[in-house]
């Protein structure tokens, strides 16, 4: 059985991040990356499904240079071999649409029964390039999975619903399945895995090589401005007899924080 | 149509999402700036109470699509009938709800029809009669307004808490409630779905829990903590403790947070009883709202609560017990 992978590769979590001075995005100097959480554990189980019924994980990435960093971690880890789309040109493909096109094109001539992808990223939260691949690819699809079962010609796997209620559903192969974090424990690459991840294949592709030229990558969203959101640490204490001050603290926590 | 906006209505099991009528009030509020028209569609079988619900508010229509191949909720069937719908009443905006369902289908509805979606909104502007999105990245730290560059219909989805569902404006008269034909025939539907189903909460990674109920020394005694697991279970959230609970082995350890426990940064962090000495603030400190309830003023907790009650937690978390489960209807 093989699976394909996407990779984002995203600033680490605990970054501080600032306005970049054109205010369109973060200032991406000082800045350092991680392998985006989902596609960690969306890898991961791509490795244990390998582990259980042999084949090959290729994992595909869009992103510059530094991307290759977190590719060839996830070869040290146990992928087979690597796709990295590599291009200036893909710098302005800033939308779900725009990626997920490049993505397609990359995967044409490759053979897979799976293509996993995280959730989401955790910096555009797009969560739309898996399923914009698989709609590009003609595969079905499922979302926010928490287990994976492949049986012949088809996968049952287990998806999330919203307030603790799940389903199981099966669907043809091939099939894009997005992945939920959590869903298995992440491992470390190993010093020999490191070592065995020279020797792996590491595709680059440029834009031209699929064809594609700026308009095809033109998005359909342009962020105008990037700013920080208004936050202030300052205590807001809530007052009154506990029944009010409860039902005070419910409503802020659901309008103004909306957490809960 | 081609003025209007079109407002998705999400059922499951004839019952409406409730987080569709928080985004009726986005389609209500950009249409009160665009002079734009909102109509909705429901899709589904037995969605007769659904739509009659939902036009009671101020819309143009209900557009019902019925059809056995929408009974079940699949993203084929979905895809397909809302292509077929926007194809017919050709909105210049489509307005959902971010659900897990809008997630599992909307991105190849719009991939389908070759058209932008803008996820999980917060809000929006106008300028000139052009819309301006908000939405959130980074997990909520950056704010991007988004311009669209796209031909309509541009679709956008709304986060769940961005508008309250009970500012949705009624209707003068009912709005009238109209049946679309589609043709479902050529349709397969490649999903097969097995009965819905909960799951006893098993010992989760705390690092993982979006909510986290925590309980310190201010509890005073094991059968105490009872109060704060029903607050976490209304809440859904985890319950995690500081070191003296686990310490005396009310809780097991692996639900300690702090220096010698877990590190998490949940979007709510509620610290009952919690003194919030610097051991454990380390553990929770990135967390994206923090709360406090304890009874002293000067507890350093306060230092780093986004919202804080000072008082006796014996009366309050019972309290707020009841009003989340109040909340959530």
């Amino acid at each position: 059985m093989n699976i394909v992978v996407c990779l984002k590769q995203v600033p680490k979590k605990d970054s501080i991040l600032r306005i970049a001075p054109d205010q369109k995005w973060i200032d991406e100097r000082d800045i350092s990356y991680e392998m985006s959480e989902a596609d960690a554990y969306a890898l991961e189980e791509a490795l244990r499904q390998k582990e259980k019924h042999g084949g090959e994980v290729i994992v595909i990435s869009l992103g510059p240079d530094r991307a290759r960093q977190s590719i060839k971690e996830a070869l040290a880890k146990g992928a087979d071999r690597a796709i990295h789309l590599n291009d200036p040109l893909f710098e302005g493909a800033t939308d779900a649409t725009a990626i997920a096109r490049s993505l397609a094109s990359a995967l044409k001539g490759e053979s897979y029964d799976l293509i996993f992808t995280g959730l989401q990223s955790d910096d555009n939260g797009f969560a739309q390039v898996g399923l914009i691949l698989a709609e590009t690819l003609g595969l079905s699809s499922a979302t926010i999975v928490m287990e994976v079962q492949p049986e012949v010609g088809q996968v049952r796997v287990k998806r999330e619903l919203e307030s603790g209620w799940f389903q199981w559903v099966r669907v043809p192969m091939p099939a894009l399945l997005t992945i939920q974090s959590g869903i298995n424990q992440l491992r470390y690459a190993t010093l020999k895995g490191i070592m065995a991840a020279k020797k792996k294949e590491i595709r680059e592709v440029k834009a031209a090589d699929l064809g594609l030229g700026p308009d095809d990558l033109k998005p359909g969203q342009v962020i105008e401005r990037a700013y920080l959101p208004e936050k202030t640490k300052r205590t807001e204490m809530i007052e009154g007899k506990p029944s009010e001050a409860a039902a005070k603290l419910v409503e802020k926590l659901k309008f103004d924080a909306r957490v809960i | 149509m081609s003025e209007g906006i079109l407002l998705f209505i999400e059922q499951r099991d004839g019952a409406l999402n409730r987080t569709s009528l928080e985004a009726m009030v986005a389609a209500q509020r950009i249409a009160a700036e665009t002079g734009d028209k909102v109509s909705a569609v429901v899709l589904g079988t037995g969605i007769t109470d659904v739509a009659s619900e939902v036009a009671g508010k101020r819309l143009e229509a209900v557009y019902t699509v019925e059809d056995d191949k929408l009974s079940e909720y699949t993203p084929d069937g979905y895809v397909n009938a809302l292509k077929q719908v926007i194809e017919k009443l050709d909105p210049k905006t489509v307005i959902l709800s971010h659900t897990y369902q809008v997630r599992d289908f909307a991105p190849r509805l719009t991939a389908a029809l070759g058209r932008t979606f803008v996820t999980d909104c917060v809000g929006f502007r106008t300028d000139g009669g052009e819309v301006i999105y908000t939405r959130q990245v980074f997990q909520g730290k950056i704010n991007t307004d988004v311009r669209v560059a796209a031909p309509p219909p541009v679709f956008a989805s709304f986060q769940a808490g961005s508008y309250r569902a009970d500012l949705a404006e009624a209707g003068d008269a009912g709005a009238p409630v109209k049946p679309l034909e589609i043709d479902m025939s050529g349709v397969t539907i490649r999903t097969q779905a097995e009965e819905k189903f909960q799951e006893a909460k098993q010992a989760v990674d705390l690092t993982q829990a979006p909510l986290i109920v925590a309980v310190g020394r201010g509890i005073k005694e094991k059968e105490n903590i009872k109060i704060v697991e029903d607050l976490a279970r209304a809440l859904g959230a985890e319950i995690a403790a500081s070191r003296p609970i686990c310490d005396n082995e009310w809780l097991p350890m692996d639900r300690q947070i702090g220096s010698s426990g877990q590190t998490v940064a949940p979007k709510l962090y509620l610290a009952v009883g919690i003194s919030g000495a610097i051991q454990h603030v380390v553990g929770m400190k990135n967390s994206q709202t923090i709360v406090a309830i304890n009874k002293d003023p000067e507890a350093p907790i306060f230092d780093i609560a986004d919202y804080g009650i000072v008082g006796d937690l014996f009366e309050i978390v019972p309290a707020l017990t009841t009003e989340v489960l109040k909340s959530k209807g």
